[in-house]
């Protein structure tokens, strides 16, 4: 079964401006991947080649094993742009309408309507686009993206414009998106949310993937704390593993230990050690590389 | 092919809902009603004139000229709502989000050009016959004058339109919405200003002008295709009469000759592949 996206030695030159400079990434059937970095780091770059509307300049883009922008691999995947605007005249039932006839879906009005469940859009079907908010529009360009049942879904910023609420939503649908199968690429600048939703982080900067792995790999111990009759005590470079043998030795000590915490990074600490360094290239298996906290 | 008509029938609902049709559809009326007034003034002031001595059918020359203006007026009506069919299909629509969703569906480019395409030639064609129609009508009902071959003038009137709509489409993938409408305007103007310095050029036997407007009518063939309207319009017309209308009123009749429809057909095809070339080739 091949990868829902693998992209390899992927590289794309806007004029001087080279906007990915060999860029590796893959997407397994089901998995949900978070694709983090600045502005200006090539994310939004590399959705729009997996999505056919970029060519890359060389290396490798697929769906599903279809080539990047063929038919087939248009087919397979659903799609919501950063900026994307619907027609203001369709209602939201309209647009769904015409996706299902450009994408071949034969789901009908059930399909239609289910869609508009998931994205808690029911009562707003006949509405039309131009007077929705938004979070509305941008929940029925989820729908929009999940016509036709692809297989991956690539999300260019889906909760830009969404409220805590809508927010949470869309990280319900997520993983209701999982649970069916179906692959997500999620290009968010929401670290929260990657780290709450995802599988697997890659984070790009100036056009490479400078780290890749699951965001509790990302995010490292950083030690432990031990509190004490006498204070607070750090081991920094100690692990969960060395948590038995530290309270042995300071009990043995003499000391009385309140309390014990292992001390974990957090996913934007992680993220600032990988984009502040100077980019390298970087492969992105699921394996947890970090370049700037090694 | 159903992909094409998905997004023809896409565009003609945008333009519906989006009442840009009623407002043509309005001023179109406006038109008709301006048109029949005029109609009715000139051949009443035609019926104060006697008979001439220099063999003169006046109503026919009435007539023509005034059939000639409306053919006029509406190939520029026909053009206009061309180009804003089209003025913005590619960069305009991708610079504002609506194009990205439907460009990444099954759905092909060159067909997305196609559906864009069918729906601007189908209305604004339409458009120009149904109004050319209802000029022929109304110069016979009022002034009892009709052309010989009405139907191949509209045809031609027809086919200028449908050429400019495939340019501006052409124009919408290279330029912003804005500058294609401007461009492709100015270009039907510099067409038709070309196709005037040949009447000109013919009524004073200046080579260098015919070679202008001839040269013109090739690199743009819908005035080449507005010209021979106008030519069978007055074709069968006799006399000092058929002299002195064959100059028209807005740019004289000129044969285009038999391998220009052959050639208008290819150049069509040129702007297809052209534009289905460089759609192919943009980032989006």
């Amino acid at each position: 079964m091949p990868a829902a996206l693998a992209v390899s030695g992927l590289t794309k030159r806007y004029g001087a401006t080279e906007a990915l400079r060999g860029v590796d990434l893959s997407v397994g059937e089901g998995e949900l991947v978070g694709l983090l970095g600045p502005n200006g780091a090539g994310k939004s770059t590399l959705v729009k080649i997996a999505c056919g509307l970029v060519r890359p300049t060389s290396g490798r883009a697929e769906i599903c094993g279809a080539p990047a922008g063929s038919p087939a691999a248009r087919g397979a995947l659903g799609y919501l742009a950063e900026l994307f605007r619907f027609p203001g005249w369709a209602t939201g039932d309209e647009l769904l309408r015409l996706h299902q006839r450009l994408a071949g879906s034969d789901g009908g009005a059930g399909e239609r309507a289910e869609l508009l469940e998931l994205v808690g859009l029911s009562e707003a079907r006949e509405r039309r686009i131009e007077t929705m908010s938004k979070g509305m529009q941008q929940r029925l360009g989820i729908a929009q993206a999940l016509v036709g049942r692809p297989a991956l879904l690539l999300l260019d910023e889906p909760t830009s414009a969404l409220d805590p609420a809508g927010r949470r939503t869309v990280r319900g649908l997520l993983a209701e998106l999982r649970r069916r199968g179906v692959a997500v690429l999620l290009n968010t600048h929401l670290l929260s949310e990657v780290e709450q939703v995802c599988d697997r982080v890659a984070i790009i900067d100036r056009g490479l993937v400078v780290a890749a792995g699951s965001p509790s790999d990302l995010a490292r111990p950083r030690g432990v704390e031990v509190e004490t009759a006498s204070g607070t005590r750090v081991f920094q470079a100690a692990s969960r593993e060395d948590i038995p043998a530290i309270v042995e030795r300071l009990v043995h000590a003499g000391e009385r230990v309140y309390d014990v915490r292992l001390v974990r990074s957090t996913l934007e600490d992680a993220y600032l050690a990988a984009v502040d360094a100077p980019a390298e290239p970087h492969d992105a298996p699921a394996t947890t590389q970090r370049r700037g906290a090694a | 092919m159903s992909d094409v008509l998905v997004v023809a029938g896409h565009a003609l609902r945008e333009s519906l809902r989006r009442r840009v049709f009623a407002v043509v559809v309005c001023l179109t009326l406006a038109f008709g009603a301006l048109y029949a007034w005029g109609t009715s003034e000139l051949f009443e002031d035609l019926a104060e004139f006697g008979p001439n001595d220099f063999g003169l059918d006046t109503r026919t020359l009435a007539g023509a000229t005034i059939l000639g203006l409306a053919m006029f007026g509406t190939l520029f009506l026909g053009v206009v709502l061309a180009v804003f069919l089209t003025l913005g299909a590619v960069r305009g629509d991708a610079e504002r989000g609506l194009l990205q969703p439907l460009i990444v569906r099954p759905l092909g480019r060159r067909q997305y050009l196609a559906g864009r395409f069918l729906a601007a030639a189908t209305v604004s064609g339409a458009y120009v016959l149904l109004v050319y129609a209802g000029a022929v009508v109304v110069t016979g009902a009022i002034g009892d004058w009709w052309p010989a071959s009405p139907v191949g003038a509209g045809v031609r009137l027809a086919a200028a339109v449908v050429v400019v709509a495939a340019l501006a489409l052409l124009g919408s993938i290279l330029l912003s919405a804005n500058a294609n409408g401007i461009a492709v305007l100015m270009v039907f103007g510099a067409g038709l200003l070309a196709g005037l310095l040949g009447s000109i050029g013919e009524a004073l036997d200046s080579g260098t002008l015919q070679t202008l407007a001839n040269t013109a009518s090739w690199l743009l063939p819908f005035e080449a295709l507005y010209r021979d309207a106008l030519r069978v319009l007055v074709a069968e017309i006799p006399g000092v009469t058929g002299a002195i209308v064959q100059l028209g009123p807005l740019g004289g009749s000129h044969d285009a000759g038999a391998l220009f429809y052959p050639y208008a057909v290819a150049y069509l095809a040129a702007v297809a592949v052209a534009g289905a070339f460089a759609f192919g080739r943009s980032d989006l």
